[in-house]
């Protein structure tokens, strides 16, 4: 065994880390109103009752729809995005990539409202009553979920071959052709994870879909105006736990196709999202 | 032959802007332009609950000298530096360990386990600190049920404390992965070498190592410092709304009181604040990496 102190402190950093979701299942199976120790038995009726949810039927679906949407619309500007940056140097990169990526580090809030003004704003010009719907959602989504997109498909265009491409041009491809006969066919594995990875952060993105919902909330939404009453928690607690589950397989696929794809390149796995 | 235009339609730098214009028209409409609109109304007048096409500083001299949003601008800006603090400082030793102790087939599965917790329910996961800190939390009545306290403890709920905890939790993956990177990019020669030179190992680390993973520690300190400042759910969920951030400031303003003006006057002095604080951050590393040369 190597490191060993600094192997103790990462196991303790871990369950730090997984506290809080491994809390999930003990409170979605207790049989008690009261998110609290002592345990009082084991029921699964909170799942019965979240089940009897119409309303969380509905924001799920609504949820599932803008997420469907947002990262179908991300990966595609992603696309594009780290195709450029990979590829081509042009004046001002610097600038426009750094403008595409801020929304990373740039605080939620400030940027949903300040769209929200925009729409409103644009609307009350084009005379709109309600222009808040679920595709003012999803714009905000593509926004927030764009540089996570870039930064997995950069590595996939960067472990790239060049010469593949330009022995396809060649062999009398055109541009177009090769990039759909031998680009597209090798970035695909990155093309499905960021599709994975821009879809858990659509479901899980509160901020933006908190400001530009319209009538239809979304599942964070949902779940967050059901905080505010303690008897509905539980049911919460059961619904994190199903949610807790789905992401955990997603990104296990996310992963999957990841690592594959740097192994289909050739490349050496560095490991992580980010 | 061909003309100027032609040339320049075929080059490299046409390419690229071509083929990058769909993202970065993306980005100028929806969030250039929204931003930098912000930025005007926040010089526009506000009288009587509507917006006026007259120019003023008088949003801005309210955002700085009233001591309410004094108060909590510093606040948050005390509640970002403590997160970034604990975050950075606990994270290094993890990314040291899985960068320097782990087998290179074992650093994906680390690293995935690390990043898991963090593509959970943002919200659940708030809602859960609560949960574990609150009056009748997970801590205050496993240490009634041990007999180790007599009374519920009142010092981490509803607290700045539990608000930073709770960020230091969900930004922990951010702190991590480009500290590892960093790492990871460390000729491992050097080590050697330090050693071979007569220097310890944690004198090597404090000469060698730390000083060549700065960039890391860097990259780290700005990818958390800075949305931490603009955090809006943890004050309002760990903090009962007791406790108000900038941003819950910026929204009340914003929306619920629609004073649009002061709102965009107090969140670009906000954006000014971190962006001054980060150029600071950038100035004092570039100085201890100059002189530990």
């Amino acid at each position: 065994m190597k490191g060993g102190g600094l192997r103790v402190y990462a196991i303790c950093y871990l369950l730090f880390l997984y506290a809080p979701i491994a809390l999930l299942p003990i409170f979605a199976f207790n049989d008690a109103k009261i998110i609290a120790f002592p345990l009082s038995g084991f029921t699964t009726k909170w799942f019965v009752d979240m089940a009897n949810q119409p309303e969380l039927g509905k924001a799920l679906k609504t949820s599932l729809f803008i997420a469907v949407c947002a990262s179908i619309l991300a990966t595609i500007l992603g696309m594009f995005a780290a195709r450029a940056s990979t590829r081509y140097n042009f004046p001002g990169k610097g600038g426009i990539m750094g403008l595409i990526m801020l929304p990373l580090v740039l605080p939620d809030v400030i940027m949903a409202i300040s769209l929200l003004v925009v729409i409103l704003q644009v609307a009350n010009w084009l005379g709109f009553d309600n222009p808040l719907t679920v595709w003012t959602v999803v714009l905000g989504h593509v926004l927030v979920c764009t540089p996570f997109t870039i930064a997995i498909l950069n590595s996939s265009f960067l472990t790239l071959d060049r010469s593949l491409e330009e022995a396809a041009i060649d062999l009398g491809e055109t541009k177009l052709s090769t990039f759909r006969l031998v680009t597209l066919p090798l970035v695909m594995p990155g093309i499905i994870s960021s599709l994975l990875i821009a879809f858990t952060i659509s479901i899980d993105e509160f901020i933006t879909s908190f400001f530009l919902t319209g009538t239809n909330p979304t599942l964070p939404v949902y779940i967050f105006s059901q905080f505010r009453f303690p008897a509905k928690v539980p049911a919460m607690m059961a619904l994190g736990t199903l949610l807790v589950l789905s992401s955990i397989v997603l990104l296990g696929i996310a992963e999957y196709f990841r690592r594959r794809g740097i192994r289909r390149q050739g490349g050496k796995d560095t490991g992580g999202f980010l | 032959m061909s003309t100027a235009f032609e040339r320049f339609t075929r080059s490299e730098a046409a390419t690229g802007w071509l083929v990058v214009s769909p993202t970065a028209l993306y980005a100028i409409l929806l969030l250039a332009a929204p931003l930098a609109t912000i930025v005007v109304m926040s010089f526009l007048f506000f009288s009587n609950g509507s917006i006026t096409s007259s120019f003023t500083m008088g949003n801005y001299l309210t955002a700085w000298t009233d001591p309410i949003y004094r108060f909590v601008m510093l606040r948050s800006l005390f509640v970002s530096c403590l997160v970034t603090l604990a975050t950075v400082v606990l994270a290094y030793p993890v990314a040291y360990f899985v960068s320097f102790h782990l087998a290179p087939n074992k650093k994906s599965l680390w690293l995935f386990l690390i990043t898991i917790p963090f593509w959970t329910s943002y919200l659940i996961r708030v809602f859960l600190w609560k949960v574990i800190l609150g009056y009748n939390g997970v801590i205050n009545s496993g240490l009634l049920g041990l007999g180790i306290i007599e009374k519920p403890l009142t010092a981490f709920n509803y607290s700045t404390g539990a608000i930073v905890l709770t960020l230091a939790h969900a930004y922990a993956p951010f702190a991590i992965l480009p500290i590892f990177v960093a790492l990871e990019k460390i000729d491992r020669s050097l080590l050697e070498a330090g050693r071979d030179l007569g220097e310890g190992y944690f004198r090597t680390f404090l000469r060698v190592t730390l000083p060549l993973s700065m960039t890391g520690v860097v990259s780290a300190v700005l990818i958390v410092f800075i949305p931490t400042v603009g955090d809006y759910v943890t004050p309002l969920l760990i903090g009962g709304g007791k406790i108000p951030l900038i941003a819950n400031v910026i929204q009340s303003q914003m929306l619920d009181i629609g004073n649009k003006p002061l709102g965009s006057a107090v969140a670009v002095s906000a954006m000014m604040i971190v962006a001054a604080v980060s150029i600071l951050f950038l100035a004092l590393n570039r100085r201890y990496l100059r002189a530990n040369r």
